[in-house]
């Protein structure tokens, strides 16, 4: 296998409630691969098991059959040397816990000492604009802030793959375009390698350098769109280019839902 | 700063609307005594008062200034005020109520995370904790009490017989801390644990970092009752025990002289209520103390 893939996924499946009635194969024959600093969206019909692919990807389930590498080792090796962070359509943050706690949760667990994991916790509320709100409480925090606090908690490792599962789902169209751009940007400064899965095609062109459509169930991945826009600022939204690409994504969507 | 002139607000509105809630009590009770009064006076057999409603003389139903007065007298002349053996006897008992609280809450913590491990131990031993709760307490006071005199030799301290009743307190206690901390483990939701599952994190920090502080909404209900419970506990114990000293035995003494002194028992009843109010506000305090901070301020 080669070293320099980030992810490494060839036939790939995955069967809930083997050998019993209820017995249901959510993914099968799914192949993948993802280089670092890539931005790859996983876009498909919804319950195709888009969240059970992140999930494989993450070590939090595991496989029925076939290879799958992160970083080259297996997701359960890669899981316990915390080669990823995660963020969920819900922010999931602790609400005992100001911002700054929040983020300092896996450094915590990691046994970082007090001071550096403080610095290291600023130094990511910074990178997502949230230098004011150290020390509030999620409940006195927007959708969009306790989101972008999840995001900087997912960084505070430095973990070089993040895995993102319609982490802005939840929110109104205009944060989640604000957000979309914040995102791009930390991708950017952080040379972070990102897997995320969304059902909206306009956030996974602007998004991604490569969007993989997945067919419904048992799911694969059906078709790979390289994304090439001159610049991603949120005007491209209104360029040619990018309709072109929705459409295109679009298009591929719909073939794969009729197979 | 407003924010805690508000609280302040809150709570003097709260000590107020009690101090109301007090004198109207008195009012209607002395109220209630005088239209008996005036019913008896009639000598006529109305069959309202004593037939349905309770009888309002003097005996039944001493006049509230009677009560209160009765605080300042003492039983032998020159000796201790009746007040004053209340207040003794009620720390006595909330000293009992108070270690055999800090025990049901240690015991029913360690309960509910042995009940986390496994869904069968939850399933097998779940059903125990409940039954445990149907044996009346009566008969399991003097057990405990026998055990304490015989039974506990091999104890590195000497076991006296109001630890049998804090113990008996700890029987009432644990029962909903260990129901209800187990509710509140178990509440954080499955995208909390599989963010905790990504970071590699141990069955114990686990524990420590998501479910315990998860567990203290759920927590604290539970350690009001347990609050009241072990006051409960404690006064039962002691007169099942005869352990002297407390309000229990205090209860038993008014109550044998009832017919000379009915003002008396009334004096030990209210000591008893403030002694559980007492419980139930170190509770709330602790409460307040420690989620208030969480947005979600506790009442």
């Amino acid at each position: 296998m080669a070293q320099d893939l980030v992810l490494e996924i060839a036939g790939l499946e995955k069967t809930f409630n083997p050998g019993r009635a209820n017995a249901v194969t959510a993914i099968s024959e799914l192949d993948l691969s993802v280089r670092p600093r890539e931005f790859v969206s996983i876009i498909g019909p919804s319950g195709c098991g888009k969240s059970t692919l992140l999930r494989l990807v993450g070590g939090l389930i595991d496989p029925t059959a076939g290879d799958l590498s992160v970083n080259g080792r297996s997701a359960q090796e890669a899981r316990l040397a915390r080669d990823y962070g995660m963020v969920f359509q819900a922010a999931g943050l602790l609400d005992w816990r100001t911002a700054v706690r929040n983020v300092e949760l896996p450094l915590e667990l990691m046994g970082w000492s007090k001071f550096r994991r403080r610095a290291r916790a600023k130094e990511m509320l910074e990178l997502v604009d949230l230098d004011g709100f150290a020390s509030h409480y999620p409940a006195e925090l927007s959708g969009g802030m306790q989101q972008r606090v999840s995001i900087a908690r997912a960084l505070s490792f430095e973990p070089s793959l993040l895995l993102m599962d319609e982490p802005f789902g939840a929110l109104d169209e205009m944060t989640r375009e604000y957000m979309q751009t914040e995102l791009l940007k930390i991708w950017r400064e952080t040379a972070t390698t990102v897997i995320f899965i969304t059902h909206s095609i306009p956030e996974a062109v602007f998004l991604s350098t490569r969007v993989a459509v997945m067919s419904p169930r048992p799911a694969r991945i059906a078709a790979e769109i390289p994304i090439d826009l001159p610049e991603r600022a949120p005007q491209v939204r209104d360029t040619e280019e990018f309709f072109r690409s929705v459409s295109l994504v679009r298009r591929t969507l719909r073939s794969v839902e009729h197979e | 700063m407003t924010d805690r002139s508000t609280t302040r607000r809150a709570r003097t509105r709260r000590t107020l609307v009690f101090a109301v809630f007090l004198v109207v009590l008195a009012l209607l009770y002395t109220g209630y005594k005088a239209f008996g009064q005036a019913v008896d006076d009639t000598q006529r057999d109305w069959w309202v008062v004593g037939s349905f409603l309770p009888r309002s003389d003097d005996k039944n139903m001493p006049p509230v200034l009677d009560i209160l007065a009765e605080f300042g007298q003492a039983p032998r002349e020159g000796g201790t005020t009746i007040g004053r053996l209340t207040l003794d006897g009620a720390l006595f008992t909330l000293r009992e109520a108070a270690v055999g609280f800090a025990a049901g809450t240690i015991i029913g913590l360690a309960i509910a995370v042995v009940l986390l491990q496994s869904r069968r131990a939850e399933r097998g031993v779940l059903p125990y904790v409940i039954a445990s709760q149907t044996v009346p307490l009566i008969a399991i006071a003097p057990i405990v009490v026998v055990w304490g005199r015989t039974g506990l030799e091999f104890l590195p301290w000497e076991w006296k017989d109001w630890m049998s009743v804090s113990l008996i307190a700890t029987y009432l206690t644990f029962f909903p801390v260990a129901v209800n901390g187990l509710r509140g483990l178990q509440s954080p939701s499955p995208e909390a644990s599989e963010l905790m599952q990504s970071y590699a994190a141990g069955r114990r920090q686990v524990l420590r970092r998501l479910q315990l502080p998860a567990s203290l909404p759920y927590l604290f209900p539970a350690l009001r009752i347990a609050a009241t419970a072990s006051v409960v506990g404690a006064i039962v114990g002691e007169i099942s025990a005869g352990v002297r000293g407390g309000l229990g035995r205090l209860i038993l003494d008014f109550a044998g002289k009832y017919i000379t002194g009915p003002e008396r028992l009334y004096v030990a009843i209210i000591g008893a209520c403030i002694t559980g109010l007492v419980a139930v506000g170190v509770v709330a305090a602790a409460e307040r103390l420690l989620l208030a901070r969480r947005g979600i301020v506790a009442q």
